[in-house]
């Protein structure tokens, strides 16, 4: 029902240049912001010195949509923008700590509410023009403009209002907040700085969700990551060169990154992305899911494996909570009066093998959860939860005490019946996208067939998924997963809330539903308001 | 006589693998939904005859598989214990031709599985889904290809008989139905109907979809035979005695075009089975856990199961000799109809 899926990360050996690439997303350990010259401020990397040149292909599942980090939404949006841009501060994803980025350092005010961020001096967009406070003036008005429809627009609400910036000096700026944040400086991580001298003329004409198309000329594009825009061919691949203006070195006083180019292939889906790794017209495959990494595994030649251990991805089962509208129909009105019933959901909880999960569709390379929060997450993660094993007795006794019985059906098999002697019969859908989910409902299906439900598997594609789950609500069941950016829960802020748009079982709800809805908001409430550099 | 013969013989290695197919909960040793968790992706077992100390048994038995430590899909025989193949034993129930309560499996192991094709994802036995499989696609193919031949015939025979705009405006239609695109409409089909399809609603609604789209070729044939056939000296003599439309469709004409008919049977029978498995293997067909044998190859679709395991394969090798019976056939029809030609033309020279 719910479970965990391990990242992998399997390298074609380029050694110098890869190595270089990893430092460059983040995964050093240590990094300490050292000053170089008067003149630019920039972030020495500890670790091995590399050699300079190469290019590093990679795929992706699909073309990104835009370049525009302000409205990109899409996964492979996302991936290719992180390698062009920079934000403020940054997490990073291997110690799920932050650390200094284009802010070489921050305070926060006693009561919490206002965080100075002092910016590096002297650092370069791609294009070679300079950095300073008015380009993070320029980004937060942007992403807080609700015209603009930024996807994280929501982030900068904090405590019901606005972030509100101003700028003290060239290169420092002051945030203030309506409330403290228990994330602290995790705000600013992924709000990538904007070069003002590009968009500011675009943003003024209101033109700004077309800024960033994949058309755009790379000299009309700039960012401070550490590639910039070389060459779009569409349907082929996307081709970024090394950013001569980026703001880190390694120990030699070098500056990265080592690469020259790096070219992402567009293909259709992950066993393309097997396919092409393994005739080696790429160098790095990520993500990958288990049977494909044991498909890679078993005829390794010159490549090597990672297991980057677990994400911070999660799958669950939820059932439809809606309100029921004039509309609904009596008979999900009948189907929501069992999934409403506790002992009716403890049953089902208790009927699914997780372990069978775990094993048949994940190859061992998950793990059994009993929460929401995946093994990955080393800071909330809470080992004491009680992990009650499968057990269908138990599932049986819950569903008596509930009113629920049982009877034998045509073929001699055993029904479950409700309270007015109606068989127990529903669908779950699952998204068609990835071959796992059919496969974990298949097994929560049989699970379930023994406890006398009559279960149906709806495989649907993730579009049309959503939009019965968030928009027409005609569903019963669904099986899904979601991935944290974050380690910390605000991230999941519109999850765990009951007014969340992603709140699945019921999503945007004007007031709490039920007491133990009300009870998460409280608690996520208090979460938010802790905070931890008072 | 030797294409009679050739007829009766692909008429007996048809009955004999359809009557497999009908008996398959006897033939089969389980239960063809029934995970045994323990043992996904299970490679097929060998019967052995000598076991692991060289001694040499009469009667063939099984090694039981257990996984090697540690690994999730390799598999190691225990060679401890052998388990002889037994036949006639006492299993899982079943409901014989659908309606006899029974427990009688042809074979299986006591203490211990037979996986003759090895197993799937979820531990379910291989040979087992084929034979239930078969139950599903086959009769799918039969009842599709009936209906298809049914409405072909009347749509045919009354273009045929009638002529004139019934004539036009049916074949036109006719046209119209080859040159649609059936698969992008399947889909849009598919979009307007509830969510959740029972097994049962979706096997009736495939045989349903498939019966009527194929229908344009069969009423072109027959439209053929029934124009040739209306024009023939004993139809017209017996429209002279005053026979009504319908007593020369039902008595002269349409039974000319019964060689047709059994011959397009023949050919539409495995292409409907085909059909099944297509729209199966693009998830509009049978839901799982039912087995059909479009599900039985959908799981091919993935990479990792293509190179991994080979014996996800073996479905489809085994329905090749079902194909091969129909066509053959349907050739030996051909073969049949062109013989009695022969044989009434130089009947008729004599005479």
């Amino acid at each position: 029902m719910k479970n965990n899926k391990a990242h992998f990360l399997c390298a074609r050996m380029l050694l110098g240049p890869l190595l270089s690439l990893v430092a460059l997303l983040g995964h050093p350990t240590l990094v300490f912001p050292q000053q170089r010259s008067a003149k630019e401020e920039l972030l020495v990397l500890p670790g091995e010195v590399g050699r300079s040149g190469g290019r590093l292909v990679m795929s992706l599942r699909g073309e990104p949509k835009t370049l525009n980090p302000l409205i990109a939404a899409d996964a492979r949006s996302r991936e290719v923008i992180g390698v062009m841009q920079a934000d403020l501060v940054h997490i990073n994803r291997a110690t799920q700590l932050t650390e200094p980025s284009l802010a070489k350092s921050w305070k926060v005010s006693p009561n919490g509410l206002e965080y100075t961020l002092v910016l590096r001096q002297g650092i370069k967009f791609s294009d070679g023009q300079p950095l300073d406070a008015d380009d993070v003036l320029f980004t937060f008005r942007v992403y807080l403009d609700e015209k603009v429809h930024a996807t994280q627009h929501d982030f900068l609400i904090v405590g019901g209002k606005p972030i509100s910036v101003r700028k003290l000096d060239a290169y420092t700026l002051v945030f203030q907040l309506a409330k403290p944040y228990g994330a602290g400086e995790r705000l600013f991580d992924g709000f990538y700085i904007l070069p003002r001298h590009l968009l500011e003329k675009q943003y003024q004409q209101g033109k700004f969700d077309q800024a960033g198309t994949l058309a755009t000329a790379a000299s009309a594009w700039a960012g401070l990551g550490p590639f910039r825009l070389k060459e779009y061919v569409a349907g082929q691949r996307l081709v970024l060169e090394r950013n001569p203006y980026y703001w880190k070195t390694d120990l030699k006083g070098n500056r990265l990154p080592y690469l020259d180019d790096l070219v992402y292939l567009f293909v259709q889906n992950a066993d393309a992305q097997v396919l092409k790794f393994q005739s080696g017209e790429t160098d790095v495959i990520s993500q990958i899911g288990a049977e494909n990494f044991t498909v890679l595994s078993r005829q390794q030649y010159g490549y090597n494996m990672t297991d980057a251990g677990p994400g911070l991805e999660y799958y669950f089962l939820f059932f439809n909570l809606s309100e029921a509208g004039e509309k609904t129909p009596a008979e999900m009105l009948r189907k929501q009066k069992w999934f409403r019933e506790v002992k009716f959901r403890q049953a089902v909880s208790a009927a699914v093998d997780r372990e069978a999960i775990v094993r048949l569709v994940y190859q061992g390379r998950g793990a059994p959860l009993w929460g929401l929060v995946a093994p990955g997450n080393r800071r909330w993660g809470n080992e004491k939860l009680a992990h009650p094993a499968r057990s269908l007795e138990r599932a049986r006794t819950l569903l008596k005490e509930a009113g629920f019985s049982w009877n034998n059906g045509p073929n001699g098999e055993s029904r479950l019946l409700d309270a007015e002697g109606k068989p127990v019969e529903f669908s779950i859908l699952t998204s068609s996208s990835n071959a796992n989910y059919p496969k974990m409902a298949a097994l929560v299906q049989d699970d379930l067939r023994q406890l006398g439900m009559r279960v149906q598997v709806v495989p649907l594609e993730f579009r049309s998924l959503l939009d019965r789950v968030l928009q027409t609500k005609e569903f019963d069941a669904c099986l899904l997963g979601l991935v944290s950016f974050d380690a910390d829960p605000t991230a999941d802020t519109n999850v765990w809330l009951s007014s969340g748009g992603s709140h699945l079982w019921n999503p945007s709800q004007a007031h709490p539903a039920t007491a133990w809805e009300a009870e998460i908001d409280r608690l996520m409430e208090q979460q938010l308001d802790f905070c931890l550099p008072c | 006589m030797r294409v009679r013969r050739t007829f009766t013989r692909w008429l007996v290695v048809l009955g004999v693998l359809h009557g497999i197919v009908v008996c398959a909960g006897f033939f089969a040793p389980y239960d063809p939904v029934e995970q045994d968790r323990k043992s996904p992706y299970l490679p097929p077992m060998r019967l052995h005859l000598a076991d692991a100390r060289g001694h040499f048994h009469l009667w063939p038995f099984v090694y039981s598989l257990r996984l090697r430590e540690g690994s999730f899909d390799q598999y190691e025989e225990d060679t401890n214990e052998p388990h002889p193949v037994k036949f006639f034993l006492s299993g899982a129930g079943y409901r014989l031709l659908g309606f006899l309560p029974c427990r009688m499996h042809f074979f299986g192991a006591e203490n211990a599985r037979i996986y003759l094709l090895g197993t799937d994802a979820y531990g379910r036995d291989q040979f087992s889904r084929f034979l239930f499989g078969g139950q599903v696609s086959l009769l799918a193919g039969l009842l599709g290809a009936g209906i298809t031949l049914l409405i072909g015939l009347c749509i045919g025979a009354v273009a045929g008989y009638y002529g004139g705009w019934r004539d036009s405006l049916l074949m036109r239609l006719a046209e119209l139905f080859l040159a649609l695109p059936w698969l992008y409409l399947l889909f849009a089909l598919r979009a307007f109907l509830p969510l959740a399809v029972s097994p049962l609603e979706a096997f009736f609604l495939i045989i349903a979809v498939i019966g009527t789209v194929g229908w344009a070729r069969p009423a072109r044939l027959v439209r053929g035979v029934v124009l040739s056939a209306k024009e023939r000296d004993f139809v017209r003599a017996a429209r002279g005695f005053g026979a009504s439309n319908g007593y020369l469709l039902r008595r002269h004409i349409l039974p000319e075009t019964c060689s047709v008919l059994l011959t397009q049977a023949a050919i539409l029978i495995p292409q409907y089975v085909l059909a099944e498995m297509t729209l199966s293997f693009l998830g509009l067909g049978v839901p799982e856990p039912a087995p059909s044998w479009g599900n039985l190859l959908s799981s091919l679709q993935q990479y990792s199961v293509l190179v991994s395991y080979w014996w996800m394969y073996l479905p489809a090798l085994f329905m090749v000799p079902f194909f091969l019976g129909y066509l053959g056939l349907a050739s030996s029809l051909q073969g049949r109809e062109e013989a009695y030609k022969i044989e009434r033309s130089s009947l008729g020279s004599l005479m």
